[in-house]
Protein backbone atom coordinates (compact mmCIF):
# COMPACT_ATOMS: atom_id res chain seq x y z
CA UNK A 1 0.00 0.00 0.00
CA UNK A 2 1.37 3.36 -0.99
CA UNK A 3 1.52 6.44 1.13
CA UNK A 4 -1.68 8.45 1.35
CA UNK A 5 -1.65 12.05 0.28
CA UNK A 6 -4.26 14.71 -0.40
CA UNK A 7 -4.35 16.58 -3.69
CA UNK A 8 -6.55 19.66 -3.82
CA UNK A 9 -8.38 19.86 -7.14
CA UNK A 10 -9.56 23.38 -8.00
CA UNK A 11 -11.10 25.87 -7.58
CA UNK A 12 -9.19 27.19 -10.57
CA UNK A 13 -8.55 24.27 -12.92
CA UNK A 14 -8.55 23.66 -16.67
CA UNK A 15 -11.39 21.13 -16.98
CA UNK A 16 -14.45 23.26 -16.47
CA UNK A 17 -15.03 26.98 -16.81
CA UNK A 18 -16.48 26.88 -13.30
CA UNK A 19 -14.70 26.61 -9.98
CA UNK A 20 -15.20 23.30 -8.23
CA UNK A 21 -13.07 22.21 -5.33
CA UNK A 22 -12.48 18.58 -4.46
CA UNK A 23 -9.89 17.20 -2.06
CA UNK A 24 -8.65 13.95 -3.53
CA UNK A 25 -7.16 11.45 -1.12
CA UNK A 26 -4.78 9.37 -3.22
CA UNK A 27 -2.63 6.30 -2.73
CA UNK A 28 0.00 6.47 -5.44
CA UNK A 29 -2.10 7.18 -8.55
CA UNK A 30 -5.33 5.73 -7.18
CA UNK A 31 -8.04 7.88 -5.60
CA UNK A 32 -9.40 6.41 -2.37
CA UNK A 33 -11.68 9.23 -1.33
CA UNK A 34 -13.04 12.46 -2.73
CA UNK A 35 -14.20 15.26 -0.43
CA UNK A 36 -16.05 18.07 -2.18
CA UNK A 37 -16.33 21.58 -0.82
CA UNK A 38 -18.64 24.10 -2.37
CA UNK A 39 -19.35 27.78 -1.93
CA UNK A 40 -17.02 29.55 -4.34
CA UNK A 41 -19.92 30.84 -6.42
CA UNK A 42 -22.44 31.22 -3.62
CA UNK A 43 -24.32 34.46 -4.14
CA UNK A 44 -27.36 33.97 -1.92
CA UNK A 45 -29.91 34.76 -4.59
CA UNK A 46 -32.72 33.04 -2.69
CA UNK A 47 -32.47 35.83 -0.12
CA UNK A 48 -33.43 38.40 -2.77
CA UNK A 49 -37.11 37.55 -2.11
CA UNK A 50 -36.90 40.18 0.65
CA UNK A 51 -36.11 42.93 -1.80
CA UNK A 52 -37.73 41.87 -5.09
CA UNK A 53 -41.41 41.16 -5.68
CA UNK A 54 -42.58 37.86 -7.11
CA UNK A 55 -42.63 39.14 -10.71
CA UNK A 56 -39.10 40.51 -10.49
CA UNK A 57 -37.91 37.24 -8.97
CA UNK A 58 -38.53 35.57 -12.36
CA UNK A 59 -35.46 37.38 -13.67
CA UNK A 60 -33.42 36.44 -10.62
CA UNK A 61 -34.49 32.78 -10.93
CA UNK A 62 -33.39 32.81 -14.57
CA UNK A 63 -29.95 33.92 -13.51
CA UNK A 64 -29.48 30.93 -11.22
CA UNK A 65 -27.70 29.36 -14.14
CA UNK A 66 -26.84 30.68 -17.57
CA UNK A 67 -27.13 27.33 -19.32
CA UNK A 68 -30.54 26.12 -18.17
CA UNK A 69 -31.68 29.71 -17.63
CA UNK A 70 -34.99 29.29 -19.42
CA UNK A 71 -35.93 26.18 -17.47
CA UNK A 72 -35.15 27.86 -14.16
CA UNK A 73 -37.51 30.69 -15.07
CA UNK A 74 -40.12 28.21 -16.22
CA UNK A 75 -39.92 26.17 -13.01
CA UNK A 76 -40.28 29.27 -10.88
CA UNK A 77 -43.18 30.68 -12.91
CA UNK A 78 -45.06 27.37 -12.91
CA UNK A 79 -44.69 27.14 -9.14
CA UNK A 80 -46.11 30.65 -8.63
CA UNK A 81 -48.87 29.97 -11.18
CA UNK A 82 -49.91 26.86 -9.23
CA UNK A 83 -50.15 28.86 -5.99
CA UNK A 84 -52.22 31.57 -7.65
CA UNK A 85 -54.42 29.13 -9.58
CA UNK A 86 -53.52 30.63 -12.96
CA UNK A 87 -54.13 28.56 -16.08
CA UNK A 88 -51.55 29.44 -18.72
CA UNK A 89 -52.82 29.71 -22.35
CA UNK A 90 -52.06 26.66 -24.49
CA UNK A 91 -49.81 28.49 -26.92
CA UNK A 92 -47.65 29.72 -24.06
CA UNK A 93 -47.32 26.12 -22.81
CA UNK A 94 -46.16 24.95 -26.22
CA UNK A 95 -43.75 27.85 -26.58
CA UNK A 96 -42.31 27.05 -23.14
CA UNK A 97 -41.80 23.46 -24.26
CA UNK A 98 -40.11 24.66 -27.44
CA UNK A 99 -37.61 26.84 -25.60
CA UNK A 100 -37.11 24.22 -22.90
CA UNK A 101 -36.04 21.74 -25.56
CA UNK A 102 -33.77 24.16 -27.43
CA UNK A 103 -32.04 24.89 -24.14
CA UNK A 104 -31.70 21.15 -23.51
CA UNK A 105 -30.16 20.77 -26.96
CA UNK A 106 -27.60 23.52 -26.50
CA UNK A 107 -26.76 22.33 -23.00
CA UNK A 108 -26.15 18.74 -24.15
CA UNK A 109 -24.14 19.89 -27.17
CA UNK A 110 -22.04 22.06 -24.86
CA UNK A 111 -21.46 19.06 -22.62
CA UNK A 112 -20.60 16.74 -25.52
CA UNK A 113 -18.05 19.31 -26.65
CA UNK A 114 -16.53 19.62 -23.19
CA UNK A 115 -16.40 15.83 -22.94
CA UNK A 116 -14.56 15.63 -26.26
CA UNK A 117 -12.16 18.29 -24.94
CA UNK A 118 -11.84 16.24 -21.74
CA UNK A 119 -10.50 13.20 -23.58
CA UNK A 120 -8.40 15.31 -25.89
CA UNK A 121 -10.41 15.24 -29.12
CA UNK A 122 -10.16 18.93 -29.95
CA UNK A 123 -11.76 18.68 -33.38
CA UNK A 124 -14.88 16.99 -32.03
CA UNK A 125 -15.11 19.68 -29.34
CA UNK A 126 -15.18 22.42 -31.94
CA UNK A 127 -17.65 20.53 -34.15
CA UNK A 128 -20.12 20.17 -31.25
CA UNK A 129 -19.84 23.86 -30.42
CA UNK A 130 -20.24 24.83 -34.06
CA UNK A 131 -23.54 22.95 -34.26
CA UNK A 132 -24.58 24.42 -30.91
CA UNK A 133 -24.37 27.92 -32.36
CA UNK A 134 -27.26 27.08 -34.71
CA UNK A 135 -29.44 26.27 -31.73
CA UNK A 136 -28.39 29.52 -30.08
CA UNK A 137 -29.36 31.33 -33.30
CA UNK A 138 -32.89 29.97 -32.90
CA UNK A 139 -33.03 31.27 -29.33
CA UNK A 140 -31.67 34.64 -30.34
CA UNK A 141 -34.09 34.99 -33.23
CA UNK A 142 -37.21 33.92 -31.36
CA UNK A 143 -36.52 35.29 -27.90
CA UNK A 144 -33.89 38.00 -28.39
CA UNK A 145 -31.07 36.52 -26.34
CA UNK A 146 -28.50 33.81 -26.81
CA UNK A 147 -28.51 32.32 -23.34
CA UNK A 148 -30.53 34.36 -20.89
CA UNK A 149 -33.57 35.56 -22.74
CA UNK A 150 -36.20 36.27 -20.10
CA UNK A 151 -39.34 35.38 -22.03
CA UNK A 152 -41.11 33.83 -19.06
CA UNK A 153 -43.46 35.69 -16.83
CA UNK A 154 -45.94 34.61 -14.22
CA UNK A 155 -49.04 33.84 -16.31
CA UNK A 156 -47.43 32.99 -19.63
CA UNK A 157 -44.69 34.11 -21.98
CA UNK A 158 -43.73 37.53 -23.29
CA UNK A 159 -42.94 36.82 -26.93
CA UNK A 160 -44.68 34.98 -29.71
CA UNK A 161 -42.99 32.97 -32.43
CA UNK A 162 -44.22 33.74 -35.96
CA UNK A 163 -45.01 31.09 -38.57
CA UNK A 164 -41.93 32.08 -40.58
CA UNK A 165 -39.78 31.60 -37.53
CA UNK A 166 -41.33 28.17 -36.96
CA UNK A 167 -40.41 27.24 -40.54
CA UNK A 168 -36.87 28.44 -39.93
CA UNK A 169 -36.68 26.34 -36.75
CA UNK A 170 -37.81 23.24 -38.66
CA UNK A 171 -35.22 23.87 -41.37
CA UNK A 172 -32.51 24.37 -38.75
CA UNK A 173 -33.55 21.16 -37.00
CA UNK A 174 -33.02 19.24 -40.27
CA UNK A 175 -29.58 20.80 -40.65
CA UNK A 176 -28.61 20.12 -37.06
CA UNK A 177 -29.85 16.54 -37.28
CA UNK A 178 -27.79 15.84 -40.40
CA UNK A 179 -24.62 17.29 -38.85
CA UNK A 180 -25.21 15.55 -35.54
CA UNK A 181 -25.38 12.17 -37.25
CA UNK A 182 -21.78 12.62 -38.35
CA UNK A 183 -20.75 13.69 -34.83
CA UNK A 184 -22.67 10.77 -33.35
CA UNK A 185 -20.80 8.29 -35.53
CA UNK A 186 -17.50 9.68 -34.31
CA UNK A 187 -18.57 9.50 -30.67
CA UNK A 188 -19.86 5.95 -30.94
CA UNK A 189 -17.42 4.40 -33.37
CA UNK A 190 -14.05 6.04 -32.79
CA UNK A 191 -11.79 3.63 -30.90
CA UNK A 192 -10.03 6.39 -28.94
CA UNK A 193 -13.34 7.63 -27.55
CA UNK A 194 -14.25 4.12 -26.46
CA UNK A 195 -10.89 3.50 -24.87
CA UNK A 196 -11.36 6.49 -22.57
CA UNK A 197 -15.05 6.01 -21.74
CA UNK A 198 -16.07 2.34 -21.75
CA UNK A 199 -16.10 0.78 -18.30
CA UNK A 200 -14.87 3.94 -16.55
CA UNK A 201 -16.72 5.20 -13.47
CA UNK A 202 -19.42 2.54 -13.35
CA UNK A 203 -22.37 3.09 -11.01
CA UNK A 204 -25.15 0.53 -10.67
CA UNK A 205 -28.86 1.34 -10.51
CA UNK A 206 -28.86 0.42 -6.77
CA UNK A 207 -26.08 2.91 -6.08
CA UNK A 208 -27.88 5.59 -8.09
CA UNK A 209 -31.08 5.03 -6.12
CA UNK A 210 -29.28 4.97 -2.79
CA UNK A 211 -27.40 8.20 -3.55
CA UNK A 212 -30.40 9.97 -5.06
CA UNK A 213 -28.86 10.86 -8.39
CA UNK A 214 -31.06 12.39 -11.09
CA UNK A 215 -31.25 13.14 -14.78
CA UNK A 216 -29.11 11.64 -17.56
CA UNK A 217 -26.60 10.54 -14.90
CA UNK A 218 -29.28 8.27 -13.37
CA UNK A 219 -30.79 7.26 -16.71
CA UNK A 220 -27.37 6.06 -17.90
CA UNK A 221 -27.46 3.49 -15.07
CA UNK A 222 -30.89 2.22 -16.04
CA UNK A 223 -32.98 4.32 -13.62
CA UNK A 224 -35.93 5.57 -15.61
CA UNK A 225 -36.62 8.99 -14.08
CA UNK A 226 -37.75 11.90 -16.21
CA UNK A 227 -39.76 14.74 -14.71
CA UNK A 228 -41.14 15.66 -18.11
CA UNK A 229 -43.37 12.62 -17.67
CA UNK A 230 -45.10 14.45 -14.77
CA UNK A 231 -46.76 16.53 -17.45
CA UNK A 232 -45.90 20.18 -16.94
CA UNK A 233 -45.99 22.70 -19.82
CA UNK A 234 -47.07 20.93 -23.03
CA UNK A 235 -45.37 17.61 -22.30
CA UNK A 236 -48.68 15.70 -21.83
CA UNK A 237 -49.32 16.31 -25.56
CA UNK A 238 -45.89 15.12 -26.62
CA UNK A 239 -45.09 11.52 -27.42
CA UNK A 240 -41.66 10.51 -26.08
CA UNK A 241 -39.98 7.88 -23.94
CA UNK A 242 -37.04 8.64 -21.62
CA UNK A 243 -33.73 7.35 -22.97
CA UNK A 244 -31.92 4.93 -20.69
CA UNK A 245 -28.90 2.69 -20.79
CA UNK A 246 -27.92 -0.15 -18.48
CA UNK A 247 -24.14 0.14 -18.55
CA UNK A 248 -23.72 2.97 -16.03
CA UNK A 249 -20.28 3.99 -17.31
CA UNK A 250 -19.03 7.20 -18.92
CA UNK A 251 -19.84 5.83 -22.36
CA UNK A 252 -23.48 5.24 -21.35
CA UNK A 253 -23.74 8.83 -20.07
CA UNK A 254 -22.41 10.05 -23.39
CA UNK A 255 -24.90 7.80 -25.20
CA UNK A 256 -27.88 9.02 -23.16
CA UNK A 257 -27.10 12.71 -23.71
CA UNK A 258 -26.35 12.26 -27.38
CA UNK A 259 -29.65 10.44 -27.96
CA UNK A 260 -31.49 13.08 -25.93
CA UNK A 261 -30.39 15.72 -28.41
CA UNK A 262 -32.07 13.70 -31.15
CA UNK A 263 -35.08 13.27 -28.89
CA UNK A 264 -35.25 17.03 -28.38
CA UNK A 265 -35.23 17.53 -32.15
CA UNK A 266 -38.17 15.14 -32.34
CA UNK A 267 -40.01 16.92 -29.51
CA UNK A 268 -39.49 20.31 -31.16
CA UNK A 269 -40.97 18.94 -34.41
CA UNK A 270 -43.98 17.63 -32.49
CA UNK A 271 -44.39 20.96 -30.66
CA UNK A 272 -44.38 22.88 -33.93
CA UNK A 273 -46.82 20.43 -35.55
CA UNK A 274 -49.24 20.70 -32.63
CA UNK A 275 -48.78 24.44 -31.91
CA UNK A 276 -52.22 25.92 -31.10
CA UNK A 277 -53.38 28.67 -33.46
CA UNK A 278 -54.84 31.06 -30.88
CA UNK A 279 -52.48 33.88 -30.19
CA UNK A 280 -53.07 34.30 -26.43
CA UNK A 281 -49.67 34.36 -24.78
CA UNK A 282 -50.41 35.24 -21.18
CA UNK A 283 -53.26 35.78 -18.75
CA UNK A 284 -53.41 38.79 -16.46
CA UNK A 285 -52.36 37.90 -12.94
CA UNK A 286 -54.14 39.67 -10.11
CA UNK A 287 -53.25 39.73 -6.44
CA UNK A 288 -50.29 38.19 -4.66
CA UNK A 289 -49.32 34.56 -4.13
CA UNK A 290 -50.54 33.08 -0.87
CA UNK A 291 -49.62 29.47 -0.17
CA UNK A 292 -46.81 27.11 -1.02
CA UNK A 293 -45.94 24.76 -3.84
CA UNK A 294 -43.26 22.31 -4.93
CA UNK A 295 -42.53 22.35 -8.64
CA UNK A 296 -40.37 19.71 -10.27
CA UNK A 297 -38.94 20.22 -13.75
CA UNK A 298 -36.55 18.15 -15.81
CA UNK A 299 -33.58 20.30 -16.68
CA UNK A 300 -30.79 19.16 -19.00
CA UNK A 301 -28.92 17.94 -15.92
CA UNK A 302 -31.91 16.32 -14.23
CA UNK A 303 -34.66 17.08 -11.82
CA UNK A 304 -34.81 20.53 -10.26
CA UNK A 305 -37.04 21.39 -7.32
CA UNK A 306 -38.64 24.76 -6.78
CA UNK A 307 -40.18 25.44 -3.42
CA UNK A 308 -42.09 28.71 -3.33
CA UNK A 309 -43.99 30.05 -0.35
CA UNK A 310 -46.02 33.25 -0.49
CA UNK A 311 -47.82 35.06 2.29
CA UNK A 312 -50.17 37.36 0.39
CA UNK A 313 -47.65 40.20 0.03
CA UNK A 314 -45.78 41.02 -3.20
CA UNK A 315 -42.59 39.62 -1.62
CA UNK A 316 -42.42 35.87 -1.30
CA UNK A 317 -41.69 34.43 2.11
CA UNK A 318 -39.29 31.79 0.81
CA UNK A 319 -37.91 30.48 -2.43
CA UNK A 320 -35.77 27.39 -2.40
CA UNK A 321 -34.10 25.73 -5.37
CA UNK A 322 -32.67 22.20 -5.27
CA UNK A 323 -30.66 21.81 -8.43
CA UNK A 324 -29.77 18.57 -10.24
CA UNK A 325 -26.00 18.89 -9.76
CA UNK A 326 -26.47 19.11 -6.01
CA UNK A 327 -28.28 15.77 -6.12
CA UNK A 328 -25.53 14.27 -8.29
CA UNK A 329 -22.54 15.23 -6.12
CA UNK A 330 -22.87 12.21 -3.74
CA UNK A 331 -22.93 9.98 -6.83
CA UNK A 332 -19.85 11.73 -8.17
CA UNK A 333 -17.90 11.19 -4.93
CA UNK A 334 -18.84 7.49 -4.94
CA UNK A 335 -17.79 7.23 -8.58
CA UNK A 336 -14.40 8.87 -7.95
CA UNK A 337 -13.37 6.16 -5.48
CA UNK A 338 -10.90 3.64 -6.86
CA UNK A 339 -10.26 5.48 -10.09
CA UNK A 340 -7.05 6.62 -11.71
CA UNK A 341 -5.97 10.17 -11.00
CA UNK A 342 -5.78 10.86 -14.74
CA UNK A 343 -9.49 10.07 -15.18
CA UNK A 344 -10.66 12.57 -12.56
CA UNK A 345 -11.32 15.43 -14.97
CA UNK A 346 -13.34 13.22 -17.27
CA UNK A 347 -15.33 11.68 -14.41
CA UNK A 348 -16.24 15.07 -12.97
CA UNK A 349 -17.42 16.09 -16.43
CA UNK A 350 -19.68 13.09 -16.90
CA UNK A 351 -22.18 14.24 -14.25
CA UNK A 352 -22.45 17.45 -16.31
CA UNK A 353 -21.75 19.62 -13.26
CA UNK A 354 -23.31 23.04 -13.10
CA UNK A 355 -21.69 24.60 -10.08
CA UNK A 356 -23.45 27.94 -10.51
CA UNK A 357 -26.82 26.26 -10.05
CA UNK A 358 -25.61 24.20 -7.15
CA UNK A 359 -24.26 27.08 -5.12
CA UNK A 360 -26.77 29.71 -6.25
CA UNK B 1 15.09 39.52 -28.13
CA UNK B 2 13.29 42.78 -28.83
CA UNK B 3 12.38 41.80 -32.40
CA UNK B 4 10.62 38.58 -31.53
CA UNK B 5 7.25 39.15 -29.95
CA UNK B 6 4.91 36.63 -28.40
CA UNK B 7 1.14 36.36 -28.28
CA UNK B 8 -0.63 37.25 -25.06
CA UNK B 9 -2.34 34.33 -23.33
CA UNK B 10 -5.76 34.39 -21.72
CA UNK B 11 -6.81 33.06 -18.36
CA UNK B 12 -10.48 32.76 -17.50
CA UNK B 13 -11.83 32.48 -13.97
CA UNK B 14 -15.45 32.28 -12.95
CA UNK B 15 -15.89 34.47 -9.88
CA UNK B 16 -19.50 33.91 -8.93
CA UNK B 17 -21.11 34.16 -12.32
CA UNK B 18 -24.24 32.26 -13.32
CA UNK B 19 -22.29 30.42 -16.03
CA UNK B 20 -23.84 32.47 -18.81
CA UNK B 21 -20.77 34.65 -19.36
CA UNK B 22 -18.43 31.69 -18.86
CA UNK B 23 -19.86 29.71 -21.70
CA UNK B 24 -19.95 32.86 -23.82
CA UNK B 25 -16.23 33.28 -23.14
CA UNK B 26 -15.74 29.70 -24.33
CA UNK B 27 -18.08 30.29 -27.29
CA UNK B 28 -15.96 33.30 -28.25
CA UNK B 29 -12.99 30.93 -28.60
CA UNK B 30 -14.81 28.34 -30.73
CA UNK B 31 -15.06 28.37 -34.56
CA UNK B 32 -17.97 30.75 -35.13
CA UNK B 33 -16.34 33.66 -33.27
CA UNK B 34 -12.78 32.38 -32.99
CA UNK B 35 -11.04 34.91 -30.77
CA UNK B 36 -7.83 32.89 -31.14
CA UNK B 37 -7.29 34.44 -34.59
CA UNK B 38 -6.31 37.58 -32.67
CA UNK B 39 -3.27 35.75 -31.37
CA UNK B 40 -4.59 34.89 -27.91
CA UNK B 41 -4.62 31.38 -26.50
CA UNK B 42 -6.76 30.15 -23.63
CA UNK B 43 -4.66 28.72 -20.83
CA UNK B 44 -5.45 27.25 -17.44
CA UNK B 45 -2.19 28.29 -15.83
CA UNK B 46 -2.05 31.73 -14.16
CA UNK B 47 1.76 31.74 -14.32
CA UNK B 48 1.63 31.77 -18.11
CA UNK B 49 -1.28 34.16 -18.53
CA UNK B 50 -1.13 37.81 -19.55
CA UNK B 51 -4.81 38.71 -19.82
CA UNK B 52 -7.20 37.80 -17.01
CA UNK B 53 -10.86 37.42 -17.96
CA UNK B 54 -13.02 37.41 -14.88
CA UNK B 55 -16.74 36.73 -14.88
CA UNK B 56 -19.12 37.15 -11.97
CA UNK B 57 -18.95 39.15 -8.78
CA UNK B 58 -16.71 38.74 -5.78
CA UNK B 59 -17.88 36.88 -2.69
CA UNK B 60 -16.35 36.07 0.68
CA UNK B 61 -15.00 32.71 -0.39
CA UNK B 62 -13.53 33.54 -3.78
CA UNK B 63 -11.92 36.91 -3.05
CA UNK B 64 -8.67 35.26 -1.93
CA UNK B 65 -8.69 32.95 -4.94
CA UNK B 66 -9.12 35.87 -7.34
CA UNK B 67 -6.37 37.86 -5.60
CA UNK B 68 -4.06 34.87 -5.64
CA UNK B 69 -4.60 34.24 -9.36
CA UNK B 70 -3.94 37.92 -10.09
CA UNK B 71 -0.75 37.88 -8.01
CA UNK B 72 0.50 34.73 -9.73
CA UNK B 73 0.28 36.31 -13.17
CA UNK B 74 3.54 37.82 -14.43
CA UNK B 75 3.77 41.56 -14.98
CA UNK B 76 2.63 43.30 -17.14
CA UNK B 77 -0.95 42.08 -17.01
CA UNK B 78 -4.41 43.22 -18.08
CA UNK B 79 -7.72 42.45 -16.36
CA UNK B 80 -10.99 42.29 -18.26
CA UNK B 81 -14.25 42.14 -16.29
CA UNK B 82 -16.74 40.24 -18.45
CA UNK B 83 -20.45 40.73 -17.85
CA UNK B 84 -22.40 43.04 -15.65
CA UNK B 85 -21.80 40.93 -12.51
CA UNK B 86 -18.03 41.30 -12.84
CA UNK B 87 -18.47 45.01 -13.54
CA UNK B 88 -20.74 45.94 -10.63
CA UNK B 89 -22.30 42.84 -9.06
CA UNK B 90 -25.26 43.04 -11.44
CA UNK B 91 -28.55 41.46 -10.50
CA UNK B 92 -26.89 39.92 -7.44
CA UNK B 93 -25.56 43.23 -6.11
CA UNK B 94 -27.97 43.17 -3.16
CA UNK B 95 -27.26 39.54 -2.22
CA UNK B 96 -25.73 39.10 1.23
CA UNK B 97 -22.74 37.19 -0.08
CA UNK B 98 -21.73 39.52 -2.93
CA UNK B 99 -19.11 42.15 -2.13
CA UNK B 100 -19.35 43.80 -5.54
CA UNK B 101 -17.68 43.67 -8.94
CA UNK B 102 -14.20 42.34 -9.67
CA UNK B 103 -12.71 45.78 -8.98
CA UNK B 104 -13.37 45.37 -5.26
CA UNK B 105 -10.27 43.15 -4.99
CA UNK B 106 -8.15 43.63 -8.12
CA UNK B 107 -7.63 46.56 -10.51
CA UNK B 108 -9.80 46.16 -13.60
CA UNK B 109 -8.73 47.72 -16.92
CA UNK B 110 -11.59 46.89 -19.27
CA UNK B 111 -15.28 46.46 -18.52
CA UNK B 112 -17.40 44.36 -20.90
CA UNK B 113 -21.14 44.91 -20.39
CA UNK B 114 -23.99 42.47 -20.94
CA UNK B 115 -26.06 39.82 -19.20
CA UNK B 116 -24.86 37.49 -20.50
CA UNK B 117 -22.04 39.34 -22.30
CA UNK B 118 -22.27 38.54 -26.01
CA UNK B 119 -19.27 36.92 -27.75
CA UNK B 120 -18.93 40.00 -29.95
CA UNK B 121 -18.62 42.19 -26.85
CA UNK B 122 -16.13 39.79 -25.28
CA UNK B 123 -14.00 39.82 -28.45
CA UNK B 124 -14.11 43.63 -28.42
CA UNK B 125 -12.87 43.54 -24.83
CA UNK B 126 -10.11 41.10 -25.73
CA UNK B 127 -9.00 43.27 -28.68
CA UNK B 128 -8.71 46.27 -26.36
CA UNK B 129 -6.88 44.13 -23.82
CA UNK B 130 -4.37 42.95 -26.42
CA UNK B 131 -3.64 46.59 -27.36
CA UNK B 132 -3.29 47.62 -23.74
CA UNK B 133 -1.08 44.63 -23.01
CA UNK B 134 1.26 45.53 -25.90
CA UNK B 135 1.49 49.11 -24.65
CA UNK B 136 2.26 47.98 -21.11
CA UNK B 137 4.80 45.47 -22.37
CA UNK B 138 6.64 48.22 -24.28
CA UNK B 139 6.65 50.44 -21.19
CA UNK B 140 7.80 47.53 -19.04
CA UNK B 141 10.66 46.71 -21.44
CA UNK B 142 11.72 50.38 -21.67
CA UNK B 143 11.78 50.55 -17.88
CA UNK B 144 13.92 47.40 -17.67
CA UNK B 145 16.35 48.76 -20.25
CA UNK B 146 16.70 51.98 -18.30
CA UNK B 147 17.45 50.04 -15.12
CA UNK B 148 20.01 47.79 -16.83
Amino acid sequence: MGKRSVIPYGPQHPVLPEPVHIDLVVEDERVVEAIPSIGFIHRGLESLVDRRDFNQMTYVAERTCGICSFQHGMGYCEAVEHIMGVEVPDRAKFLRTLWAETSRMHSHLLWLGLLADGFGFENLFYQCWRVREKVLDIQEMTAGGRLIFSVNKVGGVLKDVTDDQLKFILATMDEVEAELKVIKETFFEDYSVKSRLVGVGVLTAEQINALGAVGPFARASGVNVDMRKLGYAAYPHIDFEPITSNDGDCYARCYVRMMEVFQSIDIIRQVIAKMPAEKDLAVAVKGNPDGEYFMRVEQPRGEAFYYVKGNGTPNLERMRIRTPTFANIPGLCEMLKNTELADIGLLILTIDPCISCTER
Amino acid sequence: MANISRSPWLLHYDGSSCNGCDIEVLAALTPVYDAERLGVVNTGDPMQADIFLITGGINEQNKDVVKQIYDQMPRPKVVVAVGVCACTGGVFKDCYNILGGADTVIPVDIYVPGCAARPQAIIDGVVQAVGLFQQRLDEHNAQKRKEA
